[in-house]
Order: C-alpha cells, then structure tokens, then sequence
C-alpha cells in the first residue's frame, strides 16, 4: 500500500498532539491527574476500545467498496447478528453450532438484500440506496427483537474479563480488550489474504475499481454483491460476539454503527486499513480527551467529540486519510 | 377533462410567471388552504387536531428546512434535530430574557440564531462533501444537543434540563403557548406561520438564489466554473434551512409540547425529517409536506392496526413489529417510486390532463 505523505505528516502531528495536549492540561490544571503510566493506561485502552470501533467500520467499508452503497444496516446487522447467536443458544444449539447456522443465516439475509433490495434500485441515486438501508436497518431491529425479544442477553464465551498489570505492574489493561483486539487482527489479516490471493478476491477489487470494466470482463456483479454483504454480515457477527460479550446483546449493539462512523469518515470509506488506523486514533483520542479534557469543559463528550475529531481531520484530508482521493470532472 | 392549460390565456409576464399558472391548480391550493383554515378546525376533535395536525405541520416545516438543504442544494445533512434543538432553546431564552416580546419576534429572532449557528457548521460544507458531509453533520447534532444537556444557562438552570414555555399571546389576548392555550388557536397559529413560511421557501426557490442552489446541486464543479460562488452560495443554504428548522424546533417546544427536554431533538427525529423528505420526494415544497404526513400517520396508523382487527399483542412486542413495519414500507416505497410521494402527484396531473382520451 503507496502511503501519501502528508498522511504520514498528519499521523505524526495528531499523535504528537495527543502526548501534549493531555500532558499540558496536566501541567495547567489542578483536577487533572497526570503521570505518565496513568497517561498510557489511558492511551492503550483507548486503542484497544478503538479496536472494537474498527470491527464495525469494516463492515462499511467492505460494502462501500464493492457497492458504492453507505450501509447504514451495519449496526442493525450487528444487534441481529448477535440477538441469532444468542438466541440459537439458549434453544440448546451448542456454541460452535450456532456460530455456523448464524452464518448461514446472515448468508441468507445478503441474498434476500440483494434480491429485494439492490437489485430493484440498481442505478439509483447515492442518497436513495442510503436511505434503502437505513430501511434495512429499521427492518432488523424490529424483525431480529420480534424474534429473539429485547431483554438483554448475556453471552459468555468464557474470555475472562479481569483486568491484569502489564509491564513491571504498571499498566492495568482489561484482558478482554487484548483478546478482543487479536480477533480482530486476525480478521483483518484473513480478509487481506483473501482479498490479496483467491478469485473472488481479486474479483471484488476488480469491482471496487471499476464496475463496469468489471462486468465487461465477465464478472457476475450480482454474486459479487451477495458475496460483499455476507463478508459484511461475517464482520458484523464477530463485531456482535464482541461487543455482545463486552455489552450484553441488546438494543444499543444498533447504536454503535453511530460510533463507527467518525472511524469510518476519518479513514475513508473505501480503506480497510484506514479503518483500523481510524479506529485506533479515534479510540485513543476519545479516551485521552474524556480523562484529560472533559473534567474543564463540562464531562460526557464522548457523544461528539470522535465527530469532531475526524471532522478536524476531513477539513485537512476531504477523503479520509487514506480514501481514495476525489476527482471531479465536468 | 376537468384539468387542463388548454384555453387560459396569459396576457402578462407576471400571469406567466405565476406559481401556479393552471387555474384549477389555483383552485385546488385555494380549496386546501380554506379546508386547512376553516374546515379542519371546526371538524376535529382536539385529538386530532393536537397530537396529528400540530406535529405535523411542524415537522412539515422542519422537513421544508432539510429540503432546501438537501433536495435542492444538495448538502446531505443528519444535523436537523440539532438545529430544531438551538431553535427551541433560543425562543425559551429569548422569552424569559425579554418578557415582553411578541412570540412572532421571538420566533423570527430564534430562526435567525439558528441561521448563525447553521452558518458555522456549515462552513466545512465547502471541503467536505457527499457522505463524509453527512457523518459530519452528525457532529453538529451530538454537539448541539450536549451543549443543551449540560450547560445549566439554556435551561435557565431548571434541575430537570426540561424547557417549559411561558404562556404568550398572538393576537390580542389570544394565548398561543401555554396551558391556557386552546388546541384550535395553536393550530391555526401555526398553520399560519407553516403557510407563510412555505411561501416564502416556495418564491425563494424559484429567485435566482434557488437556481443558484440547483446549480451547485446537480455539479457543483459545474456551477463554480459557470461563475456561481460556493462559499455564499452553500452558506446561504445552510442559513436559510437552519433558519427554517429553528422556528421548526421553537414551535414544537412552545406550541406543540409546551415543555422540551434536548432529547426529544435527538438523532432519530433528524432521521425521521430526513425519511419524510426521501419519501416525499427530494426538492420538492409539496414533498415535505407530503412526506411529513406519511411519516406522522404511519406509526399511528401501525400502532392502531391491531386493535381494529381485534388481535392484543404486547405492547412491546407492537413497538419491534411496528419498526419492522415501517422499514419495510420505507423501502417498499423507494422501489416503487425512488422520486417520492410528489412524483407521484406530477405523474398524477399529467395523466388527468389528457383524461378520459390518453391520446
């Protein structure tokens, strides 16, 4: 991957910036608590919490790339994914059962959004396929609590949830966020290698590039769709395990889409890098803001302040760090 | 057979030019208005006519707001909530800083505070564009509402974070706001203001300021190479539609509820000012106000549905059922008629022009 430089220049100064931020809101004020292992307690946490953000913003990705199409469903996805899991083991499916047969269930979810949805509004406007699936969305959150009910569930897969000292005991980190963030490693990795090195791989860049040079090569574009959103739907089930058993399966699960989109924005929507590194700046600006910054301005920002982080980013880079850049011809 | 140009005759400029330039569309806007004035009062129940027709014609106005913004300039935006929110939370400052003021200045003075704060967030409009604008303008509504939430000042400090509206007066001694108000002259105070207002976006649409927006709109590379400015152009859009949604939001907190708290501006009303546009279709006056009415009867109409057919669901069981319902129907309508509800309504006149002869 080509890495523009003032990418790299803006990186640098974002990170430089969140060690002298908190460090000078230390120095200046007397409520707040700096020291330096506390400050990357702090940090690290944040970029493990951003991990968990990254896994969501994934799913958009992949569907934006393949599709053109903003999938605000992700969320709703998630919730839906999990409320199935959830629900197929208390039916007395054991664990590793019920992770396949909620496979096959978001497999068929991607074939009848396809059929129903994106192929009767093939050639649409952006803003008609966006609000398609914020209808979508609407659609899974009744269909999955219908189903499945909406009292919060917990799912337990035995991770342990204890925090431990790191370094010389300096550090305290949650465990589940570590594990946490090596599945979503190693799904990332795994999505690389089978975008990098198998057929279909290679056939979804080749629409991600360009649909109609890859139709004309004889590319089926509508396998290729079911294809995008059953990955998509395989990202949200694991973004589900996780956040299910960081949160309990309920209803907010659909309200972290709103977090993974300030990850998304400020990544781009068409990089699978760019939404981890998204989600890692985002994360630990979030956490390094909420300790640091918010006790002088009032507390509870975490509402807005990763929007206006990637905003302050966008103003700088209008396409996401690494977006693809905009050309506009006339 | 009942509707057609043939045989009106303009001898002017100003007939030519005229809003509606059919005679029974004339008509038939004239009718609505007088049904709306002097029908519709008189015939409803105070049900009706408060928990229906006031939301309504608010959102109506609100939905107005995104549509200059979104339907003709183009800017997506998901902040409307936020701006009805600074709206409301203007007029009750501007209320209770300054007893005295006519509620007509208080709205005016409240859209234009939302105008400015339009305007600012708005500025990065002129960078940002398409979708990555739209998760943008998500900061505006998280912000905004926060700010409301935590800052003790907009809500002159009331323990609860809730807004209640001092009782003020239209006309005479006519109580608009406030628990005296009587539902009737809430409703037509608004229905006046909602009426003015859209004639006013209506003329303004079709001034060359409108045209202006359309341009950018449709290619805004296009229309900056044609000589039209992007940063007032875009700017004026953003003004004038958060000026819209502020009076939107400020009758919604005095009018409609009486009292508001930030979360009722919360993100899902700016999603649901952004269906009734969708489904109403996109830069169109007639479509807000066809939108608004879809999205205000569907969940009412979902709601009650199972009791007419006699069937008892739990009542949360009813909410999930209706969601699922409802995106149902919201992408049902996209694949029927991506163009929205007033789409419709074109294609309606043009097939009673030529009624009963198609040929």
């Amino acid at each position: 991957m080509r890495v523009e430089r003032d990418v790299i220049y803006i990186i640098f100064a974002s990170l430089l910036l969140m060690v002298i931020i908190p460090w000078s809101a230390g120095m200046l004020s007397e409520d707040i608590f700096f020291e330096w292992p506390f400050f990357f307690e702090v940090a690290i946490g944040g970029l493990l919490a951003g991990v968990m953000y990254s896994l969501v913003a994934l799913g958009f990705v992949l569907i934006f790339k393949a599709s053109g199409v903003f999938n605000f469903a992700q969320g709703a996805m998630v919730l839906f994914s999990a409320l199935t899991l959830v629900g197929l083991n208390e039916m007395g499916l054991p664990m590793w059962l019920s992770i396949i047969a909620t496979l096959i269930v978001m497999l068929i979810l991607a074939i009848a959004i396809e059929r129903v949805v994106l192929r009767s509004l093939v050639n649409q406007e952006h803003i008609i396929l966006f609000m398609a699936t914020i209808g979508i969305a609407y659609f899974l959150d009744g269909f999955g609590q219908t189903i499945w009910g909406s009292e919060v569930k917990l799912l337990d897969l035995g991770f342990s949830q204890n925090p431990d000292f790191y370094f010389g005991g300096l550090i305290l980190i949650n465990d589940f966020d570590l594990i946490a963030a090596g599945i979503a490693g190693v799904l990332v990795i795994a999505l690389a290698l089978f975008f990098q090195y198998t057929r279909i791989g290679r056939a979804l860049r080749a629409v991600a590039d360009d649909h109609q040079a890859a139709l004309s090569v004889g590319i089926p574009l509508k396998h290729i769709w079911v294809i995008v959103w059953a990955v998509a739907g395989i990202v949200a089930l694991v973004a589900g395990i996780m956040w299910g058993s960081k949160l309990g399966v309920q209803f907010s699960l659909a309200l972290i889409a709103l977090k993974a989109l300030p990850v998304l924005i400020l990544g781009g929507f068409t990089s699978v890098p760019g939404a981890i590194i998204g989600g890692l700046i985002i994360g630990a600006g979030e956490k390094l803001a909420e300790v640091f910054i918010a006790p002088m301005i009032g507390g509870g920002i975490e509402d807005w302040f990763a929007y206006m982080l990637a905003l302050a980013f966008l103003v700088f880079r209008p396409q996401g760090l690494f977006g693809e850049k905009i050309i506009e011809r006339v | 057979m009942f509707y057609r140009e043939a045989g009106e005759f303009k001898a002017s400029y100003q007939k030519d030019q005229a809003i509606l330039p059919i005679r029974q569309d004339r008509w038939f806007i004239w009718a609505i208005i007088a049904i709306a004035f002097l029908v519709i009062p008189a015939v409803s129940s105070d049900y009706w006519l408060g928990t229906i027709m006031l939301p309504f014609l608010i959102l109506a106005l609100a939905a107005l707001g995104l549509n200059v913004l979104t339907g003709y300039a183009g800017q997506l935006s998901l902040g409307t909530g936020g701006f009805m929110a600074t709206g409301a939370f203007a007029a009750y400052k501007l209320a209770t800083m300054f007893p005295g003021m006519h509620i007509l200045f208080v709205l005016l003075f409240s859209g234009a505070i939302t105008a400015g704060v339009g305007i600012l967030f708005g500025i990065p409009s002129l960078r940002i564009k398409g979708f990555y604008l739209a998760v943008a303008t998500l900061a505006s509504q998280f912000f905004l509402i926060w700010m409301f939430n935590k800052f003790g000042w907009f809500t002159n400090y009331s323990a609860s974070g809730v807004i209640t509206a001092p009782q003020m007066t239209a006309i005479g001694d006519i109580m608009v706001t406030g628990a005296h108000a009587t539902v009737t002259a809430k409703y037509l105070f608004a229905l006046s203001i909602v009426t003015l207002l859209a004639l006013i976006t209506k003329n303004l649409v079709r001034s060359n300021i409108g045209r202006e927006w359309m341009a950018v709109r449709d290619m805004d590379i296009a229309a900056e190479i044609i000589g039209i400015k992007m940063l007032p152009t875009k700017l004026k859009a953003f003004a004038y539609s958060s000026f819209l949604c502020g009076i939107a939001g400020a009758l919604w907190a005095f009018v409609h509820t009486g009292s508001v708290e930030p979360l009722a501006f919360d993100v899902n009303r700016s999603f649901q000012i952004l269906f009734m546009i969708i489904i109403g279709g996109l830069g169109s006056i007639m479509g807000a106000f066809l939108g608004a009415a879809f999205i205000v009867l569907l969940p009412i109409f979902l709601s009650n549905a199972p009791h007419w057919f006699g069937l008892n669901i739990a009542v949360d069981l009813i909410s999930h059922i209706e969601a699922m319902v409802f995106g149902a129907l919201i992408i049902f309508f996209l694949i029927v008629e991506p163009h929205g509800l007033a789409r419709l309504w074109q294609i309606t006149k043009e097939k009673l022009r030529l009624w009963p002869f198609p040929y």
